[in-house]
């Protein structure tokens, strides 16, 4: 079939596409914000139990979401996969190994013939928890702050330093937002504790527990945020493609984009509004609200990485190697392809919004956790 | 492309690549037929109401679950790696390759990590008919998420659909539709499955056949064994099906890999298939070596009848495909390697010239570039550009032909032992035969070898090329260093191998345990 659709808007679509399961990754990393709080939170064996089973309901999501996140990168903007997991290695394979050992600790910790037993499980809970929002974050954070890479003429990219993408760790502003995203994750999990969990006690702690995480993410986050702001970015010449600095580029980028800007000022609002509902109110649902806002916020974050004329993955070593969501696209044909395949999307949204709802309908107690009754017990 | 090829890397990184490839083949088949088992026992559950069939169902799923997690665990590096360790493949042929994996993520694994929700954790919260729905689900899922990444990999092995874009230096996707109905990709979806289902049948059978031998659960596992045998039958006669036709079709699209299955180094009519043999050398040729199969028993003119269906047809041989074989029309390796060559110069040129300006030349060598006759008959042997000489395109001839031959003989031992298990249970004596049940129990291990085996034959038999004929393994590597690799190659290795003592140990217990004991 025969469809008049250019292929800017196909590369502005997918970026759309790749940016929403982006922002769903996060939000999804509640999980890991539950996970890292296992041995802190939790006052005896039981509310560990039921920390560990509210969040092992639902680790399948954030792991399926990652994997989609990378499927759908590698479809629509293959040089940024190419160029990035094949440069940044060693950061690319923390992330990896913290999933690796994430995916078997919920199904293996407390069943019996454990060889490595509970503690060790709980650990790789705990490390995955901690380690991998706040590296998502620092990857993320060059987009905006850019990496050291070179692309030839074949398009094969080149990592310039010898630390394979660990040089990241130490820019502040991609340390900010790694921190930022590992105290969202931390908050949101709080919240997830206390939509889903019916216990007291345990509600009583994490609300109390939101405070101090909602003051080092209130930090990290306009550290972030007005570094964005006031830093240079990365702009594309449309005509020519050629990359250059742009004073305010970022801020540029929400004013030319005021779709954009209302997005980013509703999540951050709401992000607020949930903390609010959290800290000072005893409502069960700011889960709802905090997730909301997430989303939005990080879907306006990815935005403006990459539209209104910027470079979504700069390279500090050669600016003319930079990445754009031209430069770096599949062709015409394969985003028109998945282009229809997206449309599945809002399928599996509903699909997923039901089972979710079928499983969540009873609030996790000490009841079901000490009796083990007819559930799967983590 | 790459100027200097550090083979230490290359090494490494296909290291690590089997290394996580081989661990995650481990735990893929059973998830793939247990699912389906589970289907099975559950539907009996849900039409009889019989409380038997739930103890059964919820047993067998609490081993699908311990294998279900390692399995994804193992799962999510291979997806990166072809990112982390394969960079230049994944932008020469990303425009291709990416889609399937993006659609496996958003058409199935979805499906199947939304609904083993439902079929864990909803017991006694969600109806009896959406449990069961969900269960359906989840295996229907596990065999979507298998065909995309086998569509995907079929495309390596037998690359079409796509055109190559000079412009961008990568491979552009053109026609979907011939991605998908690849021939390679339809024989290995159903071969691949279907494996995964035997296995997942003598897995059944061989846990069943323990608890009879130990005289406990009776009824569950008799009940397991009639489910499992038949399902695993009717599983092995499509899978003997799709092993003939793969190998016709790898005779057309990997010939070399054909014949080394076969070990067969001379072409000849009336070609005999090898059932069983050993290798002894013969000789060093143009970088390779010459074996011949010795003590072995050959079923005459069945190789020529399988390839072509004439007993007359002639088969060609490793040395036909290295020194080419005019009469056949067969081009020699040095031919594709001058032809490949002539593609790759091109390229640079084409390349050179866009560097600096030249437009005008660009525009000329862009049309020599997109004319269909340089396409067949040059660009087709991109890849032989890369290689150093002729003998490089023939793989590990023992370690594929040997795992070959040991994949065929069980697949048949299994089919005997799918046929012994349905037939002992509809005489109602399975119980009573001790020898079958121990040797049931022997036999699970093997499953697993042959599983290996197959996926030795499809990985090492395709060398030299990650993508047939257009690119070397060789070239397809990330530029990072080879200490880096080495580095995660055993971090992989003790990670893995920690956590698959953990499973089997964990497994060990559960099965020990029974339906009755949940926990210590």
């Amino acid at each position: 079939m025969y469809l008049a659709i250019s292929h800017a808007f196909l590369q502005e679509y997918w970026w759309f596409i790749v940016s929403l399961l982006g922002s769903l990754l996060v939000f999804l990393m509640f999980v890991q914000g539950g996970q890292s709080f296992i041995f802190t939170l939790a006052g005896d064996e039981s509310e560990k139990t039921m920390i560990i089973n509210a969040m092992g309901r639902k680790w399948e999501f954030t792991f399926t979401t990652l994997v989609t996140f990378g499927g759908a990168l590698f479809a629509s903007f293959p040089l940024f996969y190419a160029t990035s997991f094949g440069g940044a290695y060693w950061v690319w394979m923390a992330i990896l190994f913290s999933f690796v050992i994430q995916a078997v600790a919920y199904e293996y910790r407390s069943r019996p013939g454990n060889v490595l037993g509970k503690r060790t499980f709980e650990i790789f809970l705990f490390l995955n928890g901690a380690l991998s929002p706040l590296l998502i974050g620092i990857v993320v954070g060059t987009f905006f702050t850019g990496a050291n890479f070179s692309i030839n003429d074949m398009n094969f990219g080149k990592w310039e330093s010898p630390w394979y993408g660990l040089e990241a760790v130490l820019n502040l502003r991609n340390l900010s937002l790694g921190i930022t995203v590992l105290f969202l994750s931390r908050l949101l999990g709080l919240m997830y504790i206390v939509n889903t969990i019916d216990d007291v006690e345990l509600d009583a702690k994490a609300r109390k527990r939101s405070v101090i995480n909602s003051v080092n993410f209130l930090a990290g986050f306009l550290f972030f945020v007005i570094s964005l702001l006031v830093s240079e970015g990365f702009a594309v010449n449309p005509d020519t493609g050629e990359v250059f600095m742009e004073k305010f580029k970022y801020l540029h980028n929400f004013l030319a984009t005021p779709l954009v800007l209302i997005i980013f000022l509703i999540g951050t609002l709401l992000v607020l509004y949930g903390l609010y509902r959290m800290i000072f109110t005893g409502k069960k649902d700011p889960i709802w609200f905090g997730g909301a806002g997430t989303v939005m916020v990080v879907l306006a974050l990815f935005l403006v990485a990459g539209y209104n004329n910027t470079s979504f993955y700069p390279s500090v070593f050669d600016l003319g190697s930079s990445l754009t969501i031209r430069n770096a696209s599949s062709s015409l044909y394969t985003l028109k392809t998945m282009m229809w395949v997206s449309f599945i999307i809002p399928v599996v949204l509903v699909y997923i919004w039901y089972a979710w709802r079928a499983i969540n309908r009873k609030p996790i107690d000490r009841t079901e956790i000490e009796e083990q009754g007819e559930g799967h017990i983590y | 492309m790459l100027e200097n090829i550090d083979l230490s890397l290359v090494n490494w990184s296909r290291a690590q690549f089997a290394l996580t490839a081989l661990y995650h083949w481990l735990f893929v088949p059973l998830t793939l037929g247990l699912s389906f088992i589970l289907v099975i026992m559950e539907t009996k559950y849900f039409r009889t109401g019989s409380e038997v069939w739930k103890k059964i169902t919820r047993f067998w799923m609490k081993l699908f679950g311990i294998n279900f997690a390692i399995g994804v665990s193992t799962g999510i590096i291979l997806e990166f790696q072809f990112g982390t360790n394969w960079s230049n493949y994944s932008w020469f042929v990303g425009d291709i390759f990416g889609a399937p994996l993006a659609i496996e993520g958003i058409l199935a694994f979805f499906m199947e990590s939304t609904f083993i929700a439902v079929m864990f954790f909803g017991w006694g919260k969600v109806s009896k008919r959406f449990h069961l729905v969900s269960t359906w689900l989840v295996a229907i899922g596990a065999s979507l998420s298998a065909l995309w990444i086998l569509v995907a990999g079929a495309w390596m092995e037998n690359p079409v659909g796509m055109v190559f874009n000079p412009e961008t230096a990568r491979n552009e996707m053109n026609n979907f539709w011939e991605v998908l109905t690849n021939p390679v990709a339809i024989d290995k979806f159903f071969h691949t499955v279907t494996s995964g289902f035997v296995l997942a049948s003598l897995f059944v059978i061989a846990i069943s056949a323990w608890f009879i031998l130990k005289n406990r659960e009776k009824d569950m596992a008799l009940k397991s064994i009639k489910v499992a045998a038949v399902f695993g039958f009717f599983a092995s006669v499509v899978l003997i099906f799709t092993g003939d036709t793969s190998a016709r079709t790898l005779a057309k699209v990997q010939p070399v890999k054909f014949a080394a299955m076969e070990a067969h180094y001379a072409g000849e009519n009336n070609a005999g298939l090898t059932v069983i043999g050993f290798l002894k050398d013969v000789g060093e040729l143009d970088g390779f070596t010459e074996k011949k199969v010795v003590a072995k028993i050959e079923i005459p003119s069945l190789l020529s009848i399988m390839t072509n269906g004439s007993k007359n047809s002639y088969v060609p041989g490793i040395k036909d495909f290295v020194y080419g074989n005019e009469e056949h029309n067969i081009l020699s390796a040095e031919e594709k390697m001058r032809r490949g060559r002539e593609a790759r110069d091109l390229l640079f040129s084409y390349k050179e010239a866009k560097k600096t300006g030249n437009e005008v030349l660009a525009d000329e060598l862009k049309i020599k570039f997109d004319d269909a006759e340089f396409q067949q008959d040059c660009f087709k042997y991109f890849g032989y550009a890369f290689l150093d000489k002729p003998g490089d395109i023939v793989p590990n001839v023992p370690i594929v032909f040997y795992s070959f031959h040991i994949m065929v003989a069980l697949g048949f031992l299994f089919i005997l032992i799918q046929i012994l298990a349905w037939f002992y249970s509809y005489r109602n004596n399975l119980d009573t035969k001790k020898w079958f049940l121990r040797l049931a129990i022997f036999i699970l291990p093997l499953a697993y070898v042959a599983q290996e085996t197959g996926w030795i034959v499809t990985e090492l038999g395709r060398q030299p090329w990650v993508i047939q004929d257009l690119m070397p393994v060789s070239i397809a590597v990330s530029h990072v260093s080879s200490a880096t690799v080495q580095l995660t190659f055993w971090l992989f290795t003790i990670l893995f191998t920690a956590l698959l003592v953990a499973e089997i140990s964990i497994m060990k217990r559960q099965i020990q345990n029974g339906p009755k004991i949940e926990e210590e």
